[in-house]
């Protein structure tokens, strides 16, 4: 787990009841690890992780979007099929999703025939457009089209005014809707998709690797860094119920380690969620007012997740308008 | 300063100015502050004199907002018994007036608290209108940006759900107190610069601009509102506690709609 220590997820992945995951990463991240010193990384370039026979994770580091990282912060990467290729994460900008589009050339020669947008949010889309010269299939839920419509530009301009035009990226849109759900085959893999309600966002789409067993819950699922309430935090807690149920042992989070076990780490995000939504609901009940409740909410959870106090205050915002209206 | 003074009006369009957005912000000067306040000043009060006192306010607001398109806003009155009206003002919003209470003899206005956007680093002012006729000034920074133009949510038909719902809360009031109400409103209060990508246009302006409460047939407050005032409004506020009837909630927006609704105040006989 060498490969994590610079980006300051040790402590935190080993602190999740994950070390069977942990163990299973540290086996197929061999080859990476091993590769590291040959060839010379630039301290802000990232290891994949080959977390289960022919799919390639990148962790992103528990950061804010930086002029030093190119908003390369979620977990992105691929899965190389018989017939071509599905990029999991298109990465948080031009220069990320170049980056990715760069380390799938140097493993194989298949066509890139889909690319997720797994969501609104940057750090998962603004990759997309490294990948527009392959010609790919971008799939996203059905919701997505609309969000990027009403929060694209705006994304983008604050993109740009981090890192500049030329590393930022464009809005790109998604050619494949899913309405409920969907199959990808790659020939000798097939992925099931699923459109959820709203959640973390209002267009969130999960991916069961039906060969591996592995479920791609994207943002559903937070890891050691705080989850961010951009949908609807009911609705959360009803889509890991939605996610329990999918059968899967292991998953892909959109961020935190590159592989864990699902049940503990839905047990924690739920945890967050419910704490937030108890702490909140009491507050609103005693009439204790939004700015006072951004301080005293969910307390309790503050050392338990990396970038608690940047974005614990704001959840409690949005948790606050969605319950006071209950 | 031209581009301030079209902006400043609180019926204008906000549709209009969208695509020049006030680019003031975090490097200002304190001499910038203080000129661009001068010309707010002359814009809204003309003439007349504004006498600061930092004590006739108590401004409580994040320094450092944690939202930029809900940042709670409290504001203690030192006299409460000689106040007429309020103004909260936003210097660096696009429209910086967000809003102006006139209060009426069934308001208790030692205390008003509401949610606002803030579209950048700025001075935030609170302006006290005494009953003589003099008019107090009082000063805070916050951080913010983006508040005003930021997506609310993932879209439009969403935010418009039960567009004039309206909920209030009150505490007790016991003991000849004032009645503390809180008042919330369903209302998207669409800024204006909240763009569509497709289409290239901006969501209109569609806020609240007046609302009235009275209690009985007695005035607690009446507010010219503005595109500066949070999706939803929701406004904290004193009733006083000897008067009689029900507390009715009248709120029109800029597009033609009214709402109006009304609520009983707990029971004072004990």
């Amino acid at each position: 787990m060498a490969a994590w220590a610079s980006q300051g997820g040790v402590g935190r992945a080993g602190a999740i009841p994950a070390s069977a995951a942990t163990r299973r990463q540290a086996l197929f991240g061999g080859l990476c690890l091993c590769c590291l010193p040959r060839l010379g990384r630039a301290a802000e370039s990232f290891a994949l992780d080959e977390v289960a026979p022919g799919i390639f994770l990148r962790r992103g580091p528990d950061a804010e979007a930086s002029p030093d990282n190119n908003d390369a912060i979620a977990n992105i990467g691929f899965i190389v099929g018989r017939d071509g290729v599905l990029v999991t994460e298109s990465g948080g900008s031009l220069a990320d999703g170049q980056w990715l589009r760069a380390e799938i050339g140097k493993r194989t020669d298949k066509p890139i025939k889909y690319v997720m947008l797994t969501h609104v949010h940057p750090d998962h889309v603004f990759g997309a457009a490294a990948f527009q010269g392959d010609n790919p299939i971008f799939v996203g839920h059905g919701n997505l089209r609309g969000a990027l419509d009403a929060r694209g530009e705006f994304y983008r301009r604050r993109l740009v005014e981090i890192l500049g035009e030329g590393r930022a990226g464009s809005v790109v849109y998604p050619t494949m809707d899913v309405k409920e759900s969907a199959e990808i085959d790659l020939g000798d893999r097939t992925l099931r998709l699923t459109a959820h309600g709203t959640a973390h966002t209002n267009c969130d789409l999960s991916m069961l690797d039906t060969g591996s067993g592995l479920l791609f819950p994207a943002d559903l699922l937070f890891v050691g860094r705080i989850p961010s309430l951009d949908g609807s935090l009911l609705g959360w807690l009803n889509e890991i119920e939605r996610l329990k149920a999918m059968g899967a042992t292991d998953a892909v989070p959109g961020h935190g380690p590159t592989r864990v076990k699902l049940a503990p780490a839905l047990a924690d995000l739920a945890r967050y969620l419910t704490t937030l939504r108890d702490e909140t609901r009491a507050a609103v009940a005693e009439s204790r007012p939004i700015e006072t409740a951004v301080t005293t909410v969910a307390q309790g959870e503050k050392d338990k997740w990396a970038l608690f106090d940047t974005y614990n205050g704001r959840n409690v915002t949005q948790a606050y308008q969605e319950l006071e209206w209950e | 300063m031209k581009r301030l003074l079209l902006a400043l009006s609180l019926t204008l369009s906000a549709a209009a100015l969208a695509p020049v957005p006030v680019r003031a912000g975090a490097t200002d000067s304190d001499e910038e502050r203080a000129a661009r306040w001068t010309e707010i000043k002359k814009t809204i009060f003309g003439d007349r004199a504004v006498e600061v006192n930092d004590a006739a306010v108590k401004i409580d607001a994040p320094v450092r907002a944690l939202d930029a398109s809900l940042v709670p806003i409290g504001l203690t009155l030192a006299d409460k018994d000689n106040v007429k009206g309020l103004y909260f003002i936003i210097d660096d919003n696009p429209s910086p007036y967000a809003a102006h209470f006139t209060f009426g003899p069934a308001a208790d206005p030692g205390e008003i608290k509401m949610r606002v956007r803030v579209n950048n680093y700025t001075n935030v002012h609170a302006v006290v209108e005494t009953k003589d006729g003099k008019l107090v000034e009082t000063a805070k920074f916050v951080k913010a940006s983006g508040g005003c133009s930021a997506p609310m949510g993932m879209s439009d038909e969403e935010a418009m759900k039960g567009m004039g719902d309206m909920r209030m809360k009150f505490s007790d009031g016991q003991g000849g107190k004032p009645v503390e109400a809180t008042l919330m409103v369903r209302h998207p209060n669409f800024s204006g610069m909240q763009m569509n990508q497709v289409t290239r246009d901006y969501t209109p302006a569609r806020y609240v601009d007046k609302l009235d409460v009275t209690h009985g047939d007695q005035l607690v407050f009446h507010l010219d509102g503005d595109i500066s005032i949070a999706s939803n409004p929701v406004i904290h506020f004193g009733i006083k506690p000897d008067g009689k009837g029900p507390v009715t909630v009248a709120a029109t927006d800029n597009q033609g709609g009214r709402w109006e609704h009304k609520f009983e105040l707990p029971s004072a006989s004990n």
